[in-house]
């Protein structure tokens, strides 16, 4: 027996709980001073972990502004149909896409997604946008960005870069979506694999 | 899920699959640009060796709204006409490169033929065969059974299935595709049906089946249904006297006005009537019942297109294994 097992890399917790909190009160107040206002602000969230981290930031764009009713201005855009691997992956079912009353005319739409990674996701998703309106202006906010972009995207906003090697997992995991192994509520950031 | 051909074997968990993703596939239809990229650059063959007006066009309306190229093939004016066999068509289907093949046909397992040989490599989808099943026309019976009852609840429809429905299917079973489809899709989701037909519409063997047998309307309104279904007279099939005049049938087993009017009577205020089309007003169903409030037959329409949008972007995306047979790795 000469094979050696190499023990498994634990996950590393890159953000906690209150880093999460940080990074989306300074991304939320970055949104709000780069629009000069809350005007014409829409926050659309990427299924399924930019939906809930959507409608943390409106809570915070409207603490900090208080015209702003945080339920009006946040919507779901699901980027299924538009992805460029359905041929390559497992059947993806939908997610809805729900859009705030206001529509997206004219808006600055905000595009809310956890990780950054290839691109690919915002590829599909600006064009999901173009199907279902034209905003005045898209920008991204992304909690985590890794980098080895496969595409000319990059994100305005982010909570934390993180630099990885492909071969690890990020995973973010939020109390709405996801649950702790041991069945508690998690917020947080993990770094999985890799050497 | 490689090919849709009956829904007597279909799992909940894929019929719940295919309402679901047929759900959002209904929000596209409200929307200003009403086409999904999804299915770029495949091909869907609709191969009709029989009439239909709206199953044809929904099939075509679904696979277009996603982007896939459409090529319509009816064996009137085509060399089916001329003696070729269904193995040649489908041979010459596969060389030309079809992704999917929607199929209709007389002969009852037509489409299953398709599927288990190796005539052609694509995903088939069953659009009616003979007297067997009709899957998909089923499938939006059900889709707009279930919206209908949430929209009465308060509850969203995603996940949810049809437990404790009461349900009528009444007419012509015999000859009937859309009923046996319905009567296998219906037990799946834990509805409750109930048959309605003269006996000499009713198949041999209808006892075996899992759900009841009235040869009385009135009767089974009375004991109450959330849906009546009612199936066309098929004229096209009646080659023998099934019941003695179109007269007799519509006042013992027709929807009439007077049992429009009973529904009223007996505070069945949210009872939908369905009709899977094309109608024979005044035969199985009234003018008045087919128009009212009740009649959900132009909404089966409208979802007609989701479920089937739902049905080929499922079976045609990415890796179509069954997700219900989640595999059980065996370490050893």
């Amino acid at each position: 027996m000469t094979s050696v097992t190499s023990a498994p890399v634990p996950a590393r917790v890159v953000l906690n709980q209150a880093d999460i909190d940080r990074a989306l009160t300074r991304i939320a107040h970055e949104i709000l001073e780069a629009n000069k206002g809350s005007k014409d602000l829409v926050l659309l969230g990427i299924p399924r972990r930019g939906y809930p981290l959507a409608l943390r930031l409106a809570q915070k764009i409207a603490a900090a502004d208080p015209t702003v009713d945080a339920a009006a201005i946040v919507g779901q855009l699901d980027v299924t149909m538009f992805r460029d691997d359905l041929s390559h992956q497992p059947t993806r079912p939908p997610y809805p896409t729900q859009l705030p009353r206001t529509g997206i005319d004219n808006k600055v739409v905000v595009l809310i997604d956890d990780v950054l990674y290839s691109g690919r996701t915002i590829r599909a998703a600006l064009d999901a946008i173009i199907d279902l309106g034209r905003p005045r202006i898209v920008r991204l906010a992304v909690l985590i960005d890794r980098g080895h972009r496969e595409l000319p995207i990059r994100a305005d906003h982010v909570g934390k870069n993180l630099p990885t090697s492909s071969a690890e997992k990020v995973r973010v995991r939020l109390e709405e979506t996801d649950t702790a192994p041991d069945g508690s509520s998690v917020n947080e950031v993990v770094i999985e694999g890799g050497a | 899920m490689k090919h849709l051909l009956s829904t007597e074997d279909l799992s909940l968990a894929n019929a719940i699959r295919i309402l679901d993703t047929a759900e959002e596939m209904a929000a596209v239809g409200d929307r200003e640009v009403k086409k999904l990229p999804a299915l770029r650059g495949r091909t869907v063959v609709n191969l009709f060796f029989e009439d239909s007006t709206r199953t044809r066009i929904s099939f075509e309306a679904a696979a277009k709204r996603l982007s896939a190229d459409v090529i319509n093939f009816a064996a009137k004016g085509s060399s089916v006409s001329k003696g070729e066999s269904l193995k040649d068509t489908a041979q010459t289907l596969a060389a030309m490169g079809a992704d999917a093949v929607v199929i209709r046909h007389w002969a009852s397992g037509a489409p299953h033929r398709l599927a288990a040989t190796d005539w052609i490599d694509a995903a088939v989808i069953n659009a009616g065969d003979g007297t067997h099943e009709h899957p998909t026309q089923a499938l939006l019976d059900a889709f707009t059974m279930r919206r209908h009852w949430a929209k009465l609840g308060g509850t969203g429809s995603i996940g949810a299935d049809l437990a404790g429905m009461r349900v009528a299917i009444a007419g012509d079973v015999l000859h009937s595709r859309v009923a046996r489809s319905n009567v296998w899709l219906l037990r799946t989701l834990g509805a409750e049906v109930t048959l309605v037909a003269p006996p000499t519409l009713l198949p041999i063997g209808v006892e075996q089946w899992p759900c009841k047998v009235s040869y009385d309307m009135d009767e089974t309104l009375e004991r109450g249904v959330d849906a009546v279904m009612m199936l066309r007279v098929q004229g096209e099939r009646m080659n023998a006297s099934f019941f003695p005049s179109t007269r007799e049938y519509s006042r013992r087993w027709g929807f009439d006005d007077n049992r429009l009017r009973a529904l009223d009577r007996l505070g069945l205020k949210d009872t939908i009537i369905m009709h899977p089309g094309p109608m024979n007003r005044g035969l199985e169903i009234s003018a008045a019942a087919a128009d009212s409030p009740r009649s959900t037959v132009l909404s089966q329409v409208k979802n007609g297109v989701s479920v089937r949008m739902a049905a080929l972007y499922l079976l045609l995306s990415g890796d179509t294994r069954e997700p219900a047979a989640t595999p059980t790795k065996e370490s050893n």
